[in-house]
């Protein structure tokens, strides 16, 4: 089971980084976002070939107002 | 000498913004343009898709840079995490630490914060740590390589002013780098007293964003830091017991 932003994601294992995103309505060039797959930085050049395990946790973040 | 640079970076501000606590992204908008400011703060969180406009696009439209911070860490690792993925995002090696020590207080956890310190300067980043008035802290931080200090005045979001001006005015002594003071700031004349302490710049989020008026404490807030650096540089008067006439005695006449 894949989670997407601590929710049980449509996703299956082998789909990549840019598929979840996907999920979330972004697309390869979304501006202000990073992710984190099980705790690791997934750099935007590696979204499109970096393919998930099938209990990925898998974060994407963007900026929200904050102090 | 009238501006202030950081890590090389130099701003005609000597104010920041936060971001967070604005009732709308209007006012938002407008507060930063009323402030002056040029370096805003943004927190790092999950994407909601439901969520309406874009942050970054807003801040790009109001002309500021971001400043991102490590808001709601607590462990050095999520806070160098947080920093990684903030540069993955924003494409910018600035970050301001903060690893909090405790839920009610907010304040700092010491020994978290250096540790992420050293981690992320040694990764190349731009460290702008929020710390405790502990001029010892504050030296450390500077020894590991931060581009600058940030002191709260008083716990985040207190509005309690500056509780010991005399350990801010001890960390402008014991540090070269720039110092901004965070976190505590209620009204624009505690912006001023920092200034007054030898701060080189404020931070204020709460004090303008939560304020019945944003826009006026904005400006009222760019007003105080400009009056707080010009009274710095021209040397107050030293505080007396008693007072001292400022009418001459010479030529007063005899009326009764």
């Amino acid at each position: 089971m894949i989670l997407l932003n601590g929710e049980r994601a449509d996703l299956a294992g082998g789909e990549t980084v840019l598929a979840a995103l996907a999920r979330l309505g972004l697309e390869a060039d979304a501006r202000g976002v990073a992710v984190a797959v099980d705790g690791e930085v997934v750099p935007r050049g590696r979204w499109e070939s970096f393919t998930l395990g099938e209990d990925a946790r898998v974060e994407v973040l963007t900026a929200s107002q904050g102090g | 000498m009238n501006e202030l640079v950081i890590a090389g970076r130099t701003l005609r501000s000597r104010l920041l913004l936060g971001t967070g606590g604005f009732p709308s992204q209007e006012l938002m908008s407008e507060a930063i343009a009323a402030s002056g400011t040029e370096l805003v703060t943004v927190a790092l969180r999950r994407v909601d898709p439901a969520a309406r406009g874009s942050l970054v696009e807003v801040l790009d439209r109001a002309g500021v840079s971001l400043l991102p911070n490590t808001a709601g860490c607590h462990t050095a690792r999520d806070a160098v995490m947080t920093a990684q993925l903030a540069r993955e995002a924003f494409e910018t090696d600035w970050i301001k630490l903060e690893v909090i020590g405790d839920e009610d207080t907010l304040l700092p956890d010491a020994p978290e914060l250096l540790r992420a310190a050293e981690e992320l300067v040694d990764d190349g980043f731009v460290v702008l740590p929020y710390t405790t008035d502990d001029p010892v802290l504050a030296r450390r931080l500077a020894d590991l390589g931060c581009a600058a200090v940030m002191p709260l005045g008083s716990p985040i979001g207190s509005g309690m002013g500056i509780r010991n001006p005399y350990n801010i005015a001890l960390i402008r002594e014991a540090v070269e780098l720039p110092v901004v003071l965070d976190a505590g700031i209620g009204t624009a004349s505690d912006a001023a007293l920092a200034m007054e302490l030898g701060c080189d710049a404020v931070m204020a989020a709460s004090a303008i964003a939560r304020a019945q008026d944003p826009v006026a404490m904005a400006l009222a807030m760019r007003h105080g830091v400009e009056a707080g650096r010009l009274a710095r540089g021209a040397g107050r008067i030293p505080r007396r017991r008693y007072a001292t006439a400022s009418s001459s005695d010479v030529g007063l006449a005899e009326l009764t």
